[in-house]
């Protein structure tokens, strides 16, 4: 795994009254996405990953090369720091051509301009935009301008590979074709890459280790499957897109806000997150018939359309989110503000203990 | 209805002195009227000497801006208060400060005119002196403003790249600001050429030496009516140009 090239750091930042502190370690060769809702600062770690935003605490090692250690006095600029950085919005250079744009980062360290056009014809080819070479910026799509935003941090040769949510600014259709640019070129860069995220399919098709960030704090670490069958928080359970309730269990009953919900496990007690996945839950017209232990009576809040599937989401007590086929939306006539009883059996929800901290 | 009485009144108000100039302008004699010695001698030195403060304001008026914009330092306030005073303050009031400062007998001037035997009133450098204090801050103003306004992003984007501050500075901020250099250097330009007060208060009014146009119509008017009209056409059409200009590099822009 390279371990030696890795990135290994703890981000302390405070700025505007926000408090960041975030373990980060990245393997080499290796796709770490950082995850979590808006405003958890995972964009801050990226600045200040990249020397753009001073620590107050922690440290960031890049290899065996200390770029950042508030307490030793280390700041090493931005500029040479050999990491380079997707941003959101690409942050191309306007007056300059998509050709100058992808030579700068050689041209800033000293190649001829020649040379520097060379590198950045072929950054440009192998990310298929060789075309684009005598545009201007201005004039590029959302998802042409992050793939030359892509060939001009790889042309600088960093050692470390940021990208802020590449794929935000990008239109939906063209979405698909870029998450496979990027996990072509993220393959193919051998050092640590790290990609900020809050949407769950670009951070578990794109990445090999999960860290999910909260509110200035690393709440989860894993693998996308550990996140996925495990998540430790709300978010990182809708991330999953499975239901994740927090109750107190005593006996087999668990007491979500007042609602008791029965699982399977009669043996767990005290704090606990239940995991229900969206295909678990059965919506019937009438209290149904037969043994299926958790069934209450609701209306339906929203009905979201997946295509072949619907994802139907409850109104109070319990505000779950359903998947079912659009056959069943069909015969049961599912529209919002619509009666139904939902179920759920008992051996359906995963019982993870929710110990604090 | 009351608005556009009001309205039309304010609009005579800027044509009407246009009106009567033209109407009384000698068109058939313009050419000889403009080639005359005063006439020549006004135009070249006004050209020298708004050109010589534009790009004065260049090296001087663009770090001063960048550091105004910048750079945090105590006073800071107050230092971007006084770069907007000679924009505010009687032209003739600047020109008065000026003798008092770097005249035959100034604070600076004394010195200066023994150690080096310069003398700047009644020199064309006096006039190009004169005229950057008045005319620098259109450029010092637009620059830091628009250094202020720059989204710093893309300048933190060529650091990761590995550029250094200067490459920074010159392929990435100045050429993101580069509508406002051109404004603030249009407008620079436009200030020095009109320059009266500061002017005939410092340098003098001296033909061949520091009578620019301005001066020369000035003094036109009591002696050769028809030449100083010729002159203020001059001017007019040269700011009638700058306006043009600016309005499609920089209205737009805005």
């Amino acid at each position: 795994m390279g371990a030696s090239h890795g990135l290994d750091a703890r981000v302390v930042v405070r700025r505007d009254g926000f408090d960041l502190d975030v373990l980060v370690t990245a393997p080499a060769g290796v796709t770490t996405a950082l995850v979590g809702p808006n405003g958890a600062g995972k964009s801050t770690v990226i600045d200040a990953l990249a020397g753009l935003v001073p620590l107050v605490g922690g440290h960031v090692r890049l290899g065996d090369r200390l770029l950042a250690d508030p307490v030793a006095g280390i700041d090493v600029p931005p500029a040479d720091r050999s990491i380079g950085v997707v941003f959101q919005d690409g942050l191309l250079f306007g007056h300059l051509s998509v050709l100058d744009n992808v030579g700068f980062g050689p041209r800033s360290r000293g190649a001829s301009r020649a040379a520097a056009g060379a590198t950045a014809r072929e950054w440009l080819d192998r990310l298929g935009a060789s075309t684009l070479a005598s545009r201007l910026p201005g004039e590029l799509s959302g998802g042409q301008t992050q793939r030359v935003a892509l060939a001009r941090a790889l042309a600088a040769h960093p050692d470390l590979l940021l990208l802020d949510e590449p794929l935000a600014s990008v239109d939906v259709t063209g979405r698909a074709a870029l998450r496979r640019t990027i996990a072509d070129h993220l393959e193919g860069f051998d050092g640590p890459r790290i990609l900020v995220t809050h949407d769950p399919t670009e951070a578990f098709l794109l990445a090999d280790l999960v860290h999910v960030i909260e509110d200035g704090r690393l709440t989860q670490v894993g693998t996308p499957d550990e996140i996925r069958l495990h998540p430790r928080t709300r978010y990182a359970a809708d991330l999953a897109g499975i239901n994740l309730l927090k109750g107190n269990a005593t006996g087999g009953l668990v007491d979500v806000d007042g609602h008791d919900v029965h699982i399977a496990d009669t043996a767990v007690t005290g704090q606990v997150l239940l995991a229900i996945h969206p295909t678990a839950i059965a919506l019937h017209e009438q209290h149904p018939a037969g043994s299926p232990r958790n069934t209450w009576s609701t209306t339906i809040a929203r009905v979201e359309d997946l295509g072949e599937r619907v994802r139907v989401l409850l109104a109070e007590p319990l505000p779950l989110t359903v998947e079912v086929t659009r056959g069943a939306v069909d015969a049961l006539g599912l529209e919002p503000g619509r009666p139904v009883w939902p179920a759920i059996k008992a051996t359906e929800i995963r019982v993870t203990p929710n110990e604090p901290g | 209805m009351t608005l556009l009485v009001l309205g039309a009144v304010g609009a005579m108000v800027f044509v009407l002195p246009f009106v009567g100039l033209l109407v009384r302008a000698p068109w058939s004699a313009l050419p000889e009227l403009l080639t005359d010695d005063i006439a020549a001698d006004a135009l070249r030195l006004s050209l020298i000497s708004s050109l010589a403060s534009t790009a004065v304001a260049a090296i001087l008026g663009l770090p001063l801006a960048w550091v105004l914009a910048r750079v945090e330092f105590p006073g800071r306030g107050l230092a971007r208060g006084l770069v907007l005073l000679p924009l505010v303050l009687p032209p003739v009031v600047g020109g008065t400060a000026l003798l008092f400062a770097l005249g035959r007998r100034g604070l600076v001037g004394e010195p200066l005119a023994d150690v080096t035997g310069l003398v700047l009133p009644f020199s064309t450098l006096g006039v190009i002196v004169a005229t950057t204090f008045v005319s620098m801050p259109f450029l010092v103003i637009t620059v830091e403003g628009a250094l202020r306004n720059l989204d710093g992003r893309h300048e933190d984007a060529a650091e990761t790249l590995g550029a250094s501050p200067w490459r920074v500075l010159w392929r990435v901020t100045l050429p993101m600001i580069r509508p406002s250099i051109v404004a603030g250097l249009a407008l620079t330009w436009a200030r020095a050429l009109g320059e009266f007060g500061a002017t005939i208060t410092f340098a003098g009014n001296l033909q061949d030496r520091t009578q620019t146009l301005p001066l020369a119509i000035f003094v036109g008017l009591e002696s050769d009516r028809d030449a100083a009209i010729a002159m203020s056409l001059v001017m007019i059409a040269i700011a009638l140009i700058v306006i043009m200009a600016l309005r499609r590099r920089w209205w737009q822009e805005l």
